[in-house]
């Protein structure tokens, strides 16, 4: 794993950007506009958005473990303290305010 | 193409993309890009690496606490200690399940799944089935798999969209504290390391 060169480190509080465009997205759609906080910095990856088309993939982004209530997600949870937690690049974050 | 190139094709109609497939491997072939060779070879690769990885990696993270303090730390040296080839990942790493945590594995986007431990994935992981409903109701999905958790544990569903592949590594079941790694291996399901389940309860050993 390349060292992290992105924004966020561990416990940082993020919101996920509301974003549609064509391409090759990997960020999933449940989780964009929601807010939660980064459990884990993996590293730095080639961009897969640029991979897709058939692209080197520079610069590379700073991918994290991003976790999230279930409720805050998903409205009602059988678990109070239930997780999502999604693998997303640096470009689809935010600093939560 | 002609219908005469060393291979027989299924006899029954096929669906759009088998056919679509079928002929790209014929052209392959035909021009030389690969052997049919090749691709028997490919498929014997594949079909060789089974859950027993797993398996073998999560029974002996449960008998020898120094490997899984190194399985834990560094999941694919500690995969290449134990003979399995897990160069083709990206990146590895285990999810340790705990009394109070319990993780279990989707990728809502496809079907990302470390295929050098567990091999291939089962059909229900890839179908659209599983990848909703495993992020929006964890607890209804391990229901169905026979799994009911108390309320105070906590699960967490990790969505692996990127270059992570994520394996669970289970409880070790109660009852089993004598047992040898070589019999544990039996307890460690495919399902138990995608984290839809426990690993198998222990039943007395013939001694």
């Amino acid at each position: 794993m390349t060292p992290a060169t992105g924004r966020f480190k561990a416990g940082d509080r993020v919101t996920v950007k509301f974003e549609d465009r064509p391409g090759h997205l990997r960020t999933p759609w449940y989780i964009r506009g929601k807010s939660g906080w980064i459990e884990k910095v993996y590293g730095d990856f080639l961009n897969p958005e640029l991979l897709a088309f058939g692209k080197d993939g520079l610069p590379k982004k700073t991918l994290y473990s991003v976790a999230f209530n279930h409720t805050e997600v998903f409205g009602k949870s059988a678990g109070a303290k239930d997780k999502v937690l999604v693998d997303i690049y640096d470009q689809w974050l935010e600093p939560k305010i | 193409m002609s219908d005469d190139h060393g291979h027989d094709h299924p006899k029954h109609e096929l669906s759009y993309y088998a056919k679509r497939v079928y002929a790209i491997r014929d052209l392959l072939v035909e021009k030389g890009v690969i052997t049919e060779k090749d691709i028997q070879c490919q498929i014997e690769y594949q079909e060789a690496r089974t859950p027993a990885n797993g398996a073998k990696l999560v029974a002996r993270a449960w008998t020898d606490p120094e490997f899984k303090a190194r399985f834990i730390v560094d999941p694919k040296a500690a995969c290449a200690e134990m003979g399995i080839d897990a160069t083709a990942i990206n990146e590895f790493v285990v999810l340790e399940n705990s009394e109070k945590v319990r993780h279990m594995v989707v990728c809502t986007l496809c079907s990302c799944y470390p295929r050098p431990i567990l091999g291939r994935p089962p059909d229900w992981y890839k179908s659209f089935n599983y990848r909703q409903r495993s992020v929006a109701d964890p607890r209804g999905v391990m229901r169905e798999f026979g799994l009911e958790l108390p309320d105070d544990v906590e699960v967490r569903v990790h969505d692996s969209t990127a270059d992570i592949r994520y394996i669970v590594l289970p409880l070790r079941p109660a009852g089993t504290e004598n047992w040898r790694a070589a019999d544990l291996e039996k307890l460690v399901t495919r399902d138990s390391m995608i984290g839809v389940m426990e690993a198998l309860p222990a039943i007395p050993q013939e001694s």
